[in-house]
């Protein structure tokens, strides 16, 4: 089913959804997380390894609840500093955390595109994490009795991805880096792709990483929807906005008035990225 | 041979520990500078391997994330992120885990999570990501962060990873597959674990540096090895090397991007 983004969003992303904006540095879906910004979705769980940019803006937005995540950091930069206001200081709102290493969110994730009940690691040994979040316990193996860390499987209601490109029937075909992209799309409920190009035939690819049409809820055509990531063979990574980012969201009123300029006040991706194109660097 | 900085040494030091063809599960910042220097100069087959899946990177600028394209574009392979953590680091492929830390103690354990208490911090750092496990189970690991009182302290806000605990085998019994930090690369010099107490003890010093300013700028009572090595000043080629690495670096990320309109 190819959707406009505002029907897919409107359609698969209600308040108090579970939602996976998933997709590891490379091929972020920011246009998805924009546009659920501008639908004012409230009480969302987010569920990201690493919150990015686009969990750092839609939690300052007021879009979140909850956050299950392994990594809150600008990549390379620094801090995302509206997750820390909220963490830190409840602005706008307090902010639930289920926090985990990537090693467990990944274990997290194969469990639930497995649709079993828990994933198993040895993991989370001696540290600290274990006594803040329960969702990290341990089980005994039952064949040798060796303890090793057991965290529930992760099943959203909805995840999101940007891929590369779909084809006329709903094929979806995605290349680079993965991340856990793959087992948060096969966990979800639902499971809404967002594309750069739509093709009349994907081109054969027996190894490839491809997302049948049947288990894919919705194709969403959205050029540049992985800006200011990178979409591997269309554009890449604009590493200064990211730098840029941390002046931007260091404090509340900018990161406001920035967030109603670009994205609140822009009717779709398309005008966003021309709002960007005018701002002079 | 020019003047350098502390910076620079730390990173020189860090990249001299690693050998040709070893096996480095990579950390972003100083850990990515000093992986692709010692590729650069003496290890050109080591296989760098970053999170994002990436499996021997040979980036021509340092990635500014840990999943830039260029990291892909230049990999052997590129495989999905639960199969690096399980295939490959959890199964014991990885000879040297290098990390970061905001905080670390005595027996090398770190916190990235958070510093004040978790429900309440007063700051929160960005938190595990992958270094609780690559703590775990690389054969070995290096950590390098700078020296403060705040930054070395008798005790951490938060065990994020995991050292030597509270040191003499806490750490072998525990069960833990990987060896544990075996060197800290910092401002002044290496502190590497003492045998059988599994202290951290400054073993280097940088040639400028002295033991009074490494007691000055850690937050325990720092014991000190038998015999100190002097870390050598760096060569005239890995000074170029990194300085050539970094002004690269930087016209990179500061390159305007095409926005996909």
């Amino acid at each position: 089913m190819i959707l406009s983004l505002a029907d897919a969003i409107a359609r698969f992303v209600p308040d108090g959804a579970s939602v996976a904006l998933e997709g590891f540095t490379h091929l972020i879906p920011f246009a998805a997380g924009h546009e659920i910004i501008r639908q004012r979705r409230r009480d969302l769980h987010l569920i990201r390894m690493t919150p990015d940019l686009i969990y750092d803006q839609m939690i300052g937005m007021g879009c979140a609840r909850k956050l299950t995540f392994s990594w809150g950091g600008n990549p390379g930069v620094g801090s995302l500093h509206r997750l820390r206001d909220a963490v830190e200081r409840k602005w706008p709102n307090r902010l639930m955390l289920d926090e985990h290493s990537h090693a467990g969110m990944a274990a997290a994730f194969c469990a639930g595109a497995a649709r079993l009940p828990f994933g198993v690691l040895r993991g989370y040994l001696d540290t600290d994490l274990a006594a803040h979040n329960p969702n990290i316990r341990r089980v005994a193996c039952p064949f040798t009795g060796e303890s090793l860390a057991a965290v529930p499987a992760l099943n959203p209601d909805v995840t999101i991805l940007h891929a590369q490109r779909a084809d006329l029937e709903g094929n979806v075909a995605i290349e680079g880096i993965l991340g856990a992209a793959r087992e948060a799309a096969m966990a979800a409920k639902a499971l809404v792709i967002t594309v750069e190009e739509i093709v009349e035939k994907l081109p054969p690819a027996m190894n490839a990483v491809v997302f049948p049409h049947w288990v894919v809820s919705a194709v969403v055509h959205c050029r540049g929807g992985a800006y200011p990531s990178y979409a591997q063979g269309f554009y890449v990574r604009d590493n200064a906005f990211y730098q840029r980012w941390d002046a931007i969201a260091r404090e509340r009123e900018n990161f406001l008035e920035w967030m109603d300029r670009h994205v609140a006040g822009t009717r779709d991706h398309q005008e966003f990225l021309a709002s960007l194109q005018l701002e002079p660097a | 041979m020019s003047a350098f900085t502390r910076d620079e040494l730390m990173t020189i030091a860090a990249a001299r520990l690693l050998w040709n063809r070893c096996v480095c599960f990579v950390g972003i910042g100083l850990p990515s500078a000093a992986c692709n220097l010692a590729r650069l100069t003496h290890a050109p087959e080591a296989v760098l391997i970053y999170e994002s899946g990436t499996i021997g990177a040979r980036p021509d600028v340092l990635p500014l994330s840990i999943g830039d394209g260029e990291l892909a574009e230049t990999a052997t392979c590129v495989v999905p992120m639960p199969e690096i953590f399980s295939h490959y680091l959890q199964a014991g492929r990885v000879d040297v885990g290098f990390l970061g830390a905001a905080q670390i103690d005595r027996y090398g354990n770190l916190n990235s999570t958070v510093i004040g208490p978790y429900d309440a911090p007063r700051t929160r750092l960005p938190g595990a990501g992958g270094a609780q496990e690559i703590a775990a189970h690389a054969k070995q690991t290096f950590v390098m962060l700078g020296a403060t009182t705040r930054s070395f302290v008798e005790h951490l806000d938060f065990r994020t990873s995991a050292g030597f605990l509270d040191g003499f085998g806490a750490r072998t019994r525990s069960g833990a597959r990987g060896g544990g930090p075996q060197a800290v690369i910092t401002n002044f010099g290496i502190l590497t674990p003492q045998l059988h107490t599994e202290e951290l003890q400054l073993s280097g010093l940088f040639v400028d540096a002295s033991v009074e300013e490494a007691r000055a700028c850690v937050g325990w009572p720092l014991a000190v090895a038998d015999r100190i090595e002097t870390i050598a000043a760096p060569t005239e080629l890995e000074l170029a090397t990194l300085r050539a690495l970094n002004a690269r670096t930087r016209t990179a990320h500061a390159r305007p991007v095409h926005i996909p309109l």
